[in-house]
C-alpha cells in the first residue's frame, strides 16, 4: 500500500499504468469490504439508539470507518489516469469479500444464490478488466 | 425503494466529482483535502449511504441490491458525457455481469 501511494503522489508526469490502476482497486475492494464487515460488527455492539459519544468510541466502528477513508484516497488515484466507466464497477468486488468475511465473522451462510452472485460479480469484473488493454 | 434509487443516482454523482477532482491533483497528499470536487464526491457518496440506510429499511434486500447498483449504470452514462469515455461492448457486457451477479447475491440474502 504505501509503495503504491508513493507512486502515485508526484505531480502527474507519469500516468499511472491500467494493472497499477487494477491492482489499486483491487486493495480497495478488500479495505472496504473489511470496513463494512467492522461497520457491523461495531453497529452490532451498539444499541439501536447510541449515542455520538458511544459511537466516536466504538473502536470497530470509528476504524470501519477510517479504512473507508483510505479506500476512498487510492481510488482517487486509481481513477486520475484511468477511466470511471472501468474502475467504479470494479467495486462490487467488495461484494464477495464481504460475502466471504461474513461467512467467517458472523457464521452467515452460503447458499446457492448468493454462490451464483459472487461467480458472476467475478466475472463481470474480468470483463470490465480487459477493456482497454493494449 | 425511491430512497434506494436516489441513493444510487447521488452515488453515482459522488464519483463523477471523484474522478474531476483526481485530474486535478498535483503536489501532495494535503491538495486532497483542499479540493473542492473531491469534498464534493465525498459528500455525495455520505449522503447516498444515508439514503440507502433509511431505504433498506424497509423493503426486500433483492430489489433494493440491484437498485443501488444502478449507480455503476448512471456512472456509464455519466463517463461518457462528461469525460468523453466511449461505451463499449466490453463495458456493457461487463456491468451487465456485475448487475446480474449483484441480483443473485441480493436474492440470497433473504
Amino acid at each position: 500500500m504505501e509503495a503504491a501511494d508513493t507512486t502515485a503522489l508526484p505531480s502527474g508526469k507519469k500516468p499511472m499504468s491500467k494493472n497499477a490502476a487494477l491492482g489499486l482497486m483491487l486493495i480497495c475492494t478488500v479495505l472496504s469490504a473489511i470496513g463494512q464487515i467492522l461497520i457491523k460488527m461495531g453497529a452490532n455492539t451498539l444499541g439501536a439508539h447510541a449515542s455520538p459519544l458511544a459511537m466516536l468510541s466504538n473502536v470497530p466502528l470509528v476504524a470501519g470507518y477510517g479504512l473507508y477513508g483510505i479506500m476512498t484516497v487510492l481510488f482517487i488515484f486509481a481513477l486520475r489516469d484511468q477511466e470511471l466507466s472501468i474502475l467504479f464497477p470494479i467495486i462490487s468486488l467488495s461484494y464477495v469479500w464481504v460475502a466471504g468475511l461474513s461467512v467467517w465473522a458472523f457464521h452467515d451462510h452460503l447458499n446457492a444464490p448468493r454462490v451464483a452472485g459472487i461467480a458472476i460479480i467475478i466475472a463481470g469484473v474480468f470483463v470490465l478488466g480487459k477493456e482497454g488493454h493494449k | 425503494m425511491l430512497l434506494v434509487l436516489w441513493a444510487s443516482f447521488i452515488g453515482s454523482f459522488g464519483a463523477v466529482f471523484l474522478k474531476a477532482g483526481s485530474g486535478k491533483l498535483h503536489g501532495g497528499i494535503k491538495y486532497l483535502f483542499l479540493n473542492w470536487r473531491l469534498a464534493l464526491g465525498v459528500a455525495l457518496f455520505l449522503g447516498s449511504s444515508y439514503f440507502f440506510v433509511l431505504g433498506i429499511r424497509q423493503g426486500e434486500l433483492s430489489v433494493l441490491y440491484p437498485l443501488v447498483s444502478l449507480s455503476y449504470v448512471w456512472a456509464l452514462l455519466w463517463s461518457r458525457i462528461f469525460f468523453k469515455e466511449p461505451f463499449t461492448k466490453r463495458k456493457i457486457y461487463g456491468l451487465l455481469l456485475i448487475l446480474i451477479g449483484i441480483t443473485f447475491v441480493g436474492l440470497g440474502k433473504r
